[in-house]
C-alpha cells in the first residue's frame, strides 16, 4: 500500500522534470555520423562510381527492395546500368552497407524523405548517386582488386607484383 | 424556466469537460512521463479535442455483420445516459442543482449500477470472444465494487441523517467528512475507480489482454460514446468525492461556491489521471480478492465503528 | 562394400576412390582438381583425409582421398583435426595470390573456390607479401580470361586437351607462375570451349555472352530446358532475369549430355532476346498491322471455318504444338514441313530403330562403347556432343583395356594416360569429308555417299557372309571391310553412328545391316541416327506425309488456308516449291518466334513462344522424349506457345466458346491415345497439378533478390507473381526446398555448394544417374529379336564422277549451323561464310581457284552463285554448300547439279 502511494508521489514529481521531447520540425534531431538513414551511392577519390554492380546489396536486402543491372565500360570497369531502391519497402537495416565490398552504398544521417505519393519513393541511380566519398575517404576498389579496369595496369595496384613473364623459366 | 437553464448549463459544461479531458489526460500523462503530449493543434494543443472529435465523426460507423445490431447500437447510449442521469443530484452550488432529491445518494448508486448494462450488452452484442470476456469481467467487477461504494457512503449518511446531498454538504460546514470518514474516502475512491473501470482497474478493456475488451468491435461515434461515458464517469466520481468528503461548494468567500466545487472536482480528476500514469493493472483475481476479502470487511468495520461512535456521542 | 567414415558405417560401391565415396553418401569434402568426368590427378592436395589401419589405430595417416581406392572395412575421418588443418592450410596457400575481386568476378556466387574456402574455414589472409599477377589473353567472343584468379588446379587443360581434344590451350611457364592460356591471343578453336566456364573452379574462364548482361546465379529464374540447336537434345538450364534470357547452363543428365554442352548449345540462346522477335499479333493487308487478341479472333473466325485448312508441321516445334496443329486441321491435312527426301530419310531411320533389332544408343552408351563406326554423318558438325562422346569412347577404351592388365583403377587419370600412351580404342570414320574426329580414327575414309554405303555394305557382307550379293566389291573395299568388321567383332558394345546429312538412304540401311549383324549373342550393339533439328524425330514419328504432298492436296481455287507452324519453309525446301504452294493458298497463317522469309508471306502472323517462354516436349535422335519448361514469364506480352494459339483456333473452328484452359499434359494424353507410337509420352513429366507435400517447385533460388524493386519503376505496388498453370514449377522463390524429382531440376544448389559442383548432391553417385533416374522417356523400345530377313540387300552402284554434274551436299558447321543459334553475335562471327566447297581435283576440272564464283543450277532452278573454297580431304564429284546457318535457303540436297564458273 505504501509503495503504491510512493509510486504515485514519485510519478507526480515528474511533473517538474525537464521534458525529453524534441519538438522536431522547429528543433532538429542530433544525428550521429553512422545513423542509418537515406541510402546513397558514393564515388571513389578519382570521381568514378564506386558501385561495381556485384549484387551483394541486393541479395543482403531482407525486403528485396534493391534491383540493379551490372554493365561494363570499354575498359572492363563494372558499373550499374540502373540501380533502383524502393524506399517504400526499405527498412533501413543497413545490411546493404555491410555487404558492400567497395564502400559504394552507404546509409547517411538523413531521414527526411516522406512523400505523399508512394511512387516518388522509388529512387533510381541519378537520385542515389552523390558526388562524395561518404564515410570512407580514400578507398578505391579497383586499386586493390587485381584486375585491370582502366584504373591501373596489372601489377600496379597496392600489394601487387609486376605481371609474370610467362616465357621465363627462372624461379 | 430556471430549471431548464440549469439542465442545459449542466449538460453543456459536463460535455465540454468530458471532451476537454481528452486533451487534459493526454497532456498530463505526457507530463508525468517527461513528455510534452499533444501541443500542435491550437494553443497548447487544446484543439486536439476538436481534431479527435472530427476524426471520430468521420470514421466509418461500422456494425459488424455478426453483431446483434440493435443491442449493439443501444449499449453505448446507455453508458452516457446513465452517467448523465447521476449528475441530476450533484449540487454544483447551493442554487445550481437540477433536482435535490431526498434520496440523492440512492439515486446516484442506482444510476451508476445501470452503467453495467452498457458493458454487458456491448460485449454481448459484439459477438466476439474478447468483447464477451471483457463484458463478463466488467459485470462482476462493477457488481462487486458497487457494494462497498454504497456501504462506504453509509457512514456519512449516518452522520448526516440524510440521503440528500445538499444536507450532506451543509453538514460539512465545520469539518469535512474526509476527517471524520478517512477510511470511507479511500474505499469510496477505490470503488469509484473500479466503477468507472479506469486504470489501474481497466480490467474489462485491458488492452494488452483483451484488445479493448467490450468495445473491441466499436468504431466511429459509437466508440466515441463509450469514450465520453468514461470521462463523464471520471467527472462524476470526482464530483461525488468532492461533495461527500471535501465539502462540495464550501470554501472561503473570495471565490463563488461553484468555483470551489470545480476546483475540488478537478483536483480529483487529476488524481484519476495520476493513478493511470503511475500504477500497474492488477490481475483480475487480485482485484476480486481485494474487493471481497479486504474492502468489504473494512467497510463494514468502518460502518460499525461510525455507528458506535455516533451512538456514543448522542449518548 | 562397407567403409567407416568418422565412425559411421556406409555402404559404398567398389571401384571408387575415397573422395567419390564421401560425395556419393552426401558428405562434404573439399576438392579442386578432381572432376567426376575426368578422374583424379592429386594435384591440389585439397581433399586430404585421415585413413586408419583399423578401428584401434588412433594415429592414422593423411592421404589424398581422390588418390586412394575404397577397401572393404576401411576407416577414414574427414573431421579429424589434422586433416582439417591440412585442408585449411592448402586453401590458405592457394589464396595467397588470389586477387581481391570477387565483386567484379562473374564466378562469384557460383564459385567452387568460394565454397571450398568457406567449407575449410579459412577466413583471414596472414600472408603479408605481394600478390602475383598475370596479363590476360583474348580468347575469342565466347570465353573471358582473367588469369589472376587461377589456383593452378589444371582442370582447364585436362578438360580442354585430354577430354575435348583441343590443342590450342596449354600450360606455360613453370613453378609458381604457371600460366593457362593460348600460345598467343586468339579464338579458342574447340567447339566445346564453353565448358571451361563450368570446369574452372574459379573465375579464370567465364561466359563472355553472360557478361553482356551479367546476373548472379542467385538472381536467375531458372527452368529445366532442352537444347534446341541439334537433334541430340542435351539437357540445359535456361536462366532469366528482367524478362531476358541471360544464359544457358548445363543440366546434368547421365544418359545424355553428362557434365558438358557444346558451344552452339551453350551460347546459341540470344535469339530469344533478339530484336527480330515477333512479339505482337500481325494481321497484314489492312490498316494497322498490330492487333489485339479479340481482333485476331474475329479475323480468324472465317479463315479457320473454311473447309480446307492445311497444317504444315515443324521439326523444331514441340510435339504438343505439332499435335495441336494436327488436331486443328485433321490428320489427313497435316504435313511435315520438310522435303520429301528428308522425310524419307527420317522414315528410314525410324523404321530401322523401331524394328527393334538394334538398340537406339544414348550418348552415355556411345561414350561407353568399345568400338565406334561412323558412316556418312559429319557428327562433329551436326551433333557435336555425340562427337565428344565418341572421343571419350575412343580415349577411355584404351585406358580401360590397359587397366585390365595392371592394377590401376580407371579413375586414376594420369597413371592411366601414362599407361595407355598413344593407344586408342577403335573408331572408323567413313565420311564425305574430313573432320577433327578423323585424328582419333583407326580408319578414316572419304568418299561419296553411295561409295560410303557400298563400303558399309561390304562390312555387313563380311560380318554375315552370303547374305548379300557382294561380288562386285573391289578388293580394296573388301580388305578395308575385313579390317573394320574384325575390329567390330572383337567389341562387346559397338556403336554404329549414321545420319541423314549425306542425303542417302543406303547409308542408313547399310549402317543398320552392320548393326543388326553385330547384334548377336553376347554383344549389345547400339545404333544412332543423327537428324537435323531438335524435334525431327518427334515429327517423323507422327508419320505424316512430307510437304511436297501438301502441294497436291490444294486444287486451284480450292480456297485453302495454310497454317504454318514455327517453320521457315524456305530453309527446308527449294524456293519455287514453297512459292507455288503459298500462292495457291488464300490465307497463310504463320506461327513463329522470329521474322524470316516464310513469315514475310504470312497474312496472319502469330507470335509463338520460344523454348524459353513456353512448355513442350521434344524427341531427340535417340527417341528420348524430354520436357522443357517455361522460364520467361509472358503475362504482359502476346507471346504464347503455338499449341495454345492452335487450341484457340480449334475452339473457333468448332464454335466452342467455353474458356477451358488447355494444359500440355492433356494434349499429350490425347496424343498417347491417338498415336500408339508415342506410348509413354505422358510419363515424361507429371501433370500441371503435381505438387510435393502441397508445394510447387520454385524456379528461383531462395536468395533471389529485388522482388520489391524490379517492377517498382513502373508501379510501386508489386504485381502478383506470374502464375504458370502449365507445369508444377512456380515463378517464385517459395515452395519445395530440397532435391526435386530429376525431371524438374530448375537449378543445382545445395547448402554450402553454390557452384555447379553441387550437382553431386543431385546424383546417386558422381558421374552416375540423377536421383530417381535420369529424366526423359525412350519411345523406341528394344524388342530383342534377331530377324535377318529385315536386312536391306540392295547394294547401290558405285558413284560415277561425271564432267558436268556434281553431287550437291550440305556442309554443316559446328557453331554456325543452327537457324536460331545464328542470332548470337558471337557465334555469327565464328561461323563460316557461304561457300561452294569442292575438292582440288574438282576445282581443276572446273578450272576455278579459291575465291572464284561458281554458278549453281539444278534443272531449271538457279541457286545463284557462290565463292569457291577448295578443301583437301574430301571426295571428288561432290560440291558442298554451307547449310543450316541463318539465311541459307533450301536446296535439293543429294541431287546432282550443274556448276559453272562465273566470269
Amino acid at each position: 500500500m505504501f509503495s503504491h502511494i510512493r509510486t504515485i508521489w514519485l510519478t507526480f514529481l515528474h511533473l517538474f522534470r525537464k521534458k525529453v521531447t524534441i519538438e522536431y520540425p522547429e528543433e532538429k534531431v542530433k544525428l550521429h555520423p553512422r545513423w542509418r538513414g537515406r541510402i546513397v551511392l558514393t564515388k571513389d577519390p578519382d570521381g568514378g562510381e564506386r558501385c561495381v554492380g556485384c549484387y551483394l546489396c541486393a541479395v543482403a536486402c531482407p525486403v528485396d527492395c534493391i534491383a540493379l543491372q551490372a554493365t561494363e565500360d570499354e575498359n572492363g570497369r563494372r558499373y550499374p546500368e540502373f540501380f533502383r531502391i524502393n524506399f517504400s519497402r526499405c527498412i533501413f537495416c543497413g545490411y546493404c552497407e555491410d555487404a558492400c565490398p567497395t564502400y559504394a552504398i552507404q546509409l547517411i544521417p538523413d531521414f527526411e524523405m516522406a512523400e505523399y505519393n508512394r511512387q516518388n519513393l522509388v529512387f533510381e541511380k541519378p537520385d542515389l548517386l552523390i558526388d562524395s566519398q561518404g564515410k570512407y575517404p580514400g578507398y578505391n576498389f579497383y586499386k586493390v582488386a587485381g584486375m585491370d579496369a582502366g584504373v591501373k595496369q596489372k601489377g600496379e595496384g597496392e600489394n601487387e607484383e609486376a605481371p609474370v613473364d610467362i616465357h621465363s623459366l627462372m624461379p | 424556466m430556471q430549471h431548464i437553464w440549469i439542465v442545459l448549463g449542466v449538460l453543456f459544461v459536463l460535455l465540454n469537460i468530458a471532451a476537454g479531458l481528452i486533451w487534459l489526460e493526454r497532456r498530463m500523462l505526457a507530463m508525468w512521463q517527461d513528455r510534452l503530449g499533444p501541443n500542435r493543434a491550437g494553443p497548447l494543443g487544446i484543439l486536439i479535442v476538436l481534431a479527435d472529435t472530427l476524426k471520430l465523426f468521420f470514421k466509418e460507423d461500422w456494425i459488424p455483420p455478426f453483431a446483434d445490431k440493435w443491442v449493439f447500437i443501444t449499449a453505448p447510449a446507455i453508458v452516457v445516459a446513465s452517467v448523465l442521469m447521476s449528475f441530476v443530484i450533484i449540487p454544483f452550488s447551493p442554487s445550481i442543482i437540477v433536482s435535490d432529491l431526498n434520496v440523492g445518494i440512492l439515486f446516484f448508486l442506482a444510476m451508476s449500477s445501470l452503467g453495467v448494462y452498457s458493458i454487458v450488452l456491448g460485449g454481448w452484442a459484439s459477438n466476439n470472444k474478447y468483447s464477451l470476456l471483457g463484458a463478463l469481467r466488467g459485470a462482476s467487477q462493477m457488481i462487486a465494487y458497487e457494494v462497498f461504494m454504497g456501504l462506504s457512503l453509509m457512514g456519512i449518511v449516518m452522520l448526516t441523517g440524510s440521503f440528500k446531498l445538499s444536507d450532506i454538504v451543509n453538514a460539512q460546514k465545520d469539518v469535512w467528512f474526509v476527517f471524520k470518514q478517512p477510511v470511507a474516502l479511500v474505499i469510496f475512491f477505490i470503488a469509484g475507480v473500479a466503477e468507472t473501470h479506469r486504470l489501474p482497474f481497466d480490467i474489462p478493456e485491458a488492452e494488452s489482454e483483451l484488445i479493448a475488451g467490450f468495445h473491441s468491435e466499436y468504431s466511429g461515434m459509437k466508440f466515441g460514446m463509450f469514450f465520453i461515458g468514461e470521462y463523464l464517469g471520471v467527472t462524476l466520481i470526482s464530483a461525488m468525492t468532492a461533495t461527500m468528503f471535501f465539502g462540495g461548494w464550501l470554501g472561503p468567500a473570495f471565490l463563488p461556491p461553484w468555483a470551489w466545487f470545480f476546483i475540488k472536482t478537478f483536483a480529483f480528476i487529476l488524481f484519476f489521471i495520476l493513478l493511470r500514469a503511475s500504477l500497474p493493472r492488477p490481475r483480475y483475481d487480485q482485484l476480486m480478492e481485494t474487493g471481497w476479502k479486504v474492502l468489504l470487511p473494512l467497510v463494514l468495520l468502518n460502518l460499525m465503528v461510525t455507528g458506535a461512535i455516533a451512538l456514543w456521542i448522542r449518548g | 562394400m562397407v567403409i567407416h567414415i568418422d565412425n559411421k558405417e556406409y555402404n559404398i560401391k567398389s571401384g571408387k576412390n575415397l573422395l567419390e565415396a564421401c560425395l556419393s553418401v552426401g558428405l562434404d569434402l573439399p576438392y579442386f582438381c578432381w572432376h567426376p568426368a575426368m578422374g583424379s590427378v592429386g594435384a591440389c592436395r585439397q581433399c586430404a583425409v585421415k585413413v586408419y589401419k583399423d578401428e584401434n589405430d588412433t594415429k592414422g595417416r593423411l592421404v589424398m582421398s581422390c588418390m586412394e581406392g575404397v577397401k572393404d572395412g576401411l576407416y577414414l575421418s574427414i573431421e579429424d583435426k589434422t586433416a582439417k588443418e591440412f585442408r585449411e592450410q592448402v586453401i590458405e596457400w592457394l589464396m595467397t595470390n588470389h586477387p581481391h575481386d570477387c565483386p567484379v568476378c562473374d564466378e562469384g556466387g557460383a564459385c567452387h573456390l568460394q565454397d571450398m574456402t568457406v567449407m575449410t574455414g579459412h577466413d583471414y589472409r596472414r600472408f603479408k607479401y605481394k600478390k602475383r599477377t598475370y596479363t590476360n589473353q583474348y580468347l575469342g567472343p565466347l570465353i573471358h580470361h582473367e588469369m589472376n584468379r587461377c589456383i593452378q588446379c589444371y582442370r582447364c587443360v585436362r578438360y580442354y586437351r585430354d577430354y575435348a581434344g583441343g590443342d590450342d590451350l596449354n600450360v606455360f611457364a613453370a613453378h609458381n607462375h604457371v600460366y593457362f592460356g593460348r600460345e598467343k591471343d586468339g579464338v579458342l578453336q574447340s567447339p566445346f570451349s564453353g565448358n571451361l566456364s563450368e570446369v574452372c573452379p574459379t573465375g579464370v574462364f567465364t561466359d563472355k555472352t553472360l557478361k553482356e548482361h551479367y546476373t548472379r546465379k542467385w538472381d536467375l529464374t531458372m527452368s529445366p530446358s532442352v537444347c534446341n540447336h541439334c537433334s541430340v537434345g542435351c539437357n540445359t538450364i535456361a536462366a532469366e532475369r528482367y524478362g531476358e534470357l541471360r544464359c544457358i547452363l548445363n543440366r546434368y543428365n547421365g544418359d545424355v549430355n553428362g557434365y558438358f554442352l557444346c558451344d552452339r548449345g551453350r551460347f546459341g540462346y540470344e535469339f530469344v532476346n533478339s530484336e527480330n522477335r515477333i512479339k505482337r499479333v500481325i494481321i497484314r493487308n489492312r490498316a494497322g498491322e498490330a492487333s489485339t487478341e479479340e481482333e485476331l479472333m474475329q479475323h480468324l473466325q472465317p479463315l479457320v471455318s473454311m473447309s480446307k485448312i492445311i497444317g504444315i508441321g515443324s521439326p523444331r516445334a514441340s510435339l504438343e504444338s505439332n499435335f495441336a496443329l494436327m488436331q486443328l486441321v485433321g490428320k489427313q491435312n497435316f504435313y511435315q514441313g520438310i522435303s520429301e527426301d528428308e522425310a524419307h530419310l527420317n522414315r528410314v531411320c525410324i523404321d530401322v530403330l523401331q524394328s527393334g533389332s538394334v538398340h537406339s544408343a544414348s550418348l552415355k552408351e556411345i561414350e561407353q562403347a568399345d568400338a565406334v563406326l561412323v558412316v556418312g554423318e559429319d557428327i562433329w558438325n551436326t551433333a557435336p556432343m555425340m562427337a565428344l562422346a565418341v572421343r571419350q569412347a575412343v580415349v577411355k577404351t584404351a585406358g580401360a583395356e590397359a587397366s585390365q592388365h595392371v592394377q590401376i583403377p580407371v579413375w586414376l587419370d594420369s597413371a592411366i594416360k601414362e599407361l595407355a600412351q598413344e593407344d586408342k580404342g577403335f573408331l572408323a570414320v567413313l565420311n564425305v569429308s574430313a573432320s577433327p574426329l578423323d585424328e582419333l580414327a583407326t580408319h578414316a575414309w572419304h568418299a561419296t555417299p553411295d561409295d560410303l554405303s557400298r563400303a558399309a555394305f561390304a562390312i555387313a557382307a563380311y560380318l554375315q557372309p552370303g547374305k548379300l550379293q557382294a561380288d562386285n566389291f573391289s578388293e580394296e573395299l573388301t580388305n578395308q571391310a575385313k579390317a573394320i568388321g574384325e575390329a567390330l567383332k572383337q567389341a562387346k558394345n559397338p556403336v554404329i553412328i549414321t545420319g541423314v546429312s549425306s542425303y542417302n538412304d543406303n547409308v542408313i540401311k547399310a549402317a543398320f545391316d552392320i548393326a543388326a549383324s553385330l547384334n548377336t549373342a553376347g554383344r549389345k550393339t547400339g545404333m544412332a541416327c543423327v537428324m537435323t533439328e531438335c524435334n525431327s524425330m518427334g515429327l517423323a514419328l507422327m508419320d505424316a506425309p512430307a510437304f511436297n504432298h501438301a502441294m497436291d492436296s490444294v486444287r486451284p481455287n480450292g480456297h485453302a488456308t495454310a497454317v504454318i507452324l514455327e517453320n521457315d519453309l524456305y530453309r527446308h525446301l527449294t524456293p519455287n516449291l514453297v512459292d507455288n504452294f503459298l500462292n495457291k493458298c488464300d490465307h497463310i497463317i504463320v506461327l513463329d518466334s522470329l521474322h524470316n522469309s516464310t513469315t514475310e508471306k504470312a497474312s496472319v502472323l502469330l507470335p509463338a513462344a520460344t523454348f524459353a517462354e513456353g512448355d513442350g516436349t521434344l524427341v531427340n535422335n535417340e527417341g528420348r522424349a524430354q520436357r522443357f519448361f517455361q522460364v520467361i514469364p509472358n503475362a504482359d506480352t502476346q507471346v504464347k506457345e503455338s499449341w495454345q494459339w492452335l487450341w484457340k483456333m480449334q475452339m473457333l473452328r468448332s464454335q466452342k466458346v467455353n474458356g477451358h484452359v488447355l494444359h500440355p499434359d492433356e494434349l499429350l494424353q490425347k496424343m498417347e491415345t491417338d498415336m500408339p507410337q508415342f506410348k509413354g509420352i505422358t510419363s515424361v513429366s507429371p501433370g500441371h497439378d503435381y505438387t510435393i507435400h502441397g508445394e510447387r517447385i520454385p524456379r528461383e533460388p531462395h536468395r533471389y533478390s529485388g522482388r520489391t524493386a524490379i517492377q517498382a519503376n513502373k508501379n510501386v505496388s508489386e504485381p502478383k507473381p506470374f502464375y504458370d498453370g502449365d507445369s508444377p514449377l512456380s515463378f517464385t522463390m517459395e515452395g519445395f526446398k530440397g532435391v526435386p524429382p530429376s525431371w524438374a531440376v530448375p537449378f543445382f544448389w545445395a547448402p554450402g555448394w553454390n557452384s555447379v559442383q553441387s550437382v553431386a548432391k543431385y546424383q546417386d553417385e558422381p558421374n552416375g544417374s540423377l536421383k530417381g533416374g535420369n529424366p526423359g522417356v525412350r519411345l523406341l523400345q528394344d524388342k530383342k529379336k534377331e530377324n535377318a530377313d529385315l536386312f536391306f540387300k540392295d547394294v547401290p552402284e558405285q558413284f560415277v564422277i561425271t564432267k558436268d554434274k556434281w553431287l550437291l551436299l550440305p556442309k554443316f558447321h559446328v557453331l554456325g549451323s543452327g537457324e536460331l543459334s545464328g542470332y548470337t553475335k558471337a557465334l555469327e562471327v565464328l561461323s563460316p561464310e557461304l561457300f561452294a566447297i569442292i575438292s582440288p581435283k574438282s576445282a581443276e576440272a572446273l578450272n576455278v581457284k579459291e575465291g572464284d564464283m561458281l554458278q549453281l543450277t539444278d534443272a531449271g532452278i538457279a541457286y545463284g552463285s557462290l565463292p569457291v573454297k577448295v578443301l583437301d580431304n574430301m571426295c571428288d564429284g561432290v560440291v558442298f554448300v554451307n547449310a543450316g546457318s541463318r539465311g541459307t535457303v533450301g536446296m535439293n540436297w543429294g541431287t546432282r547439279i550443274n556448276l559453272a564458273k562465273v566470269n
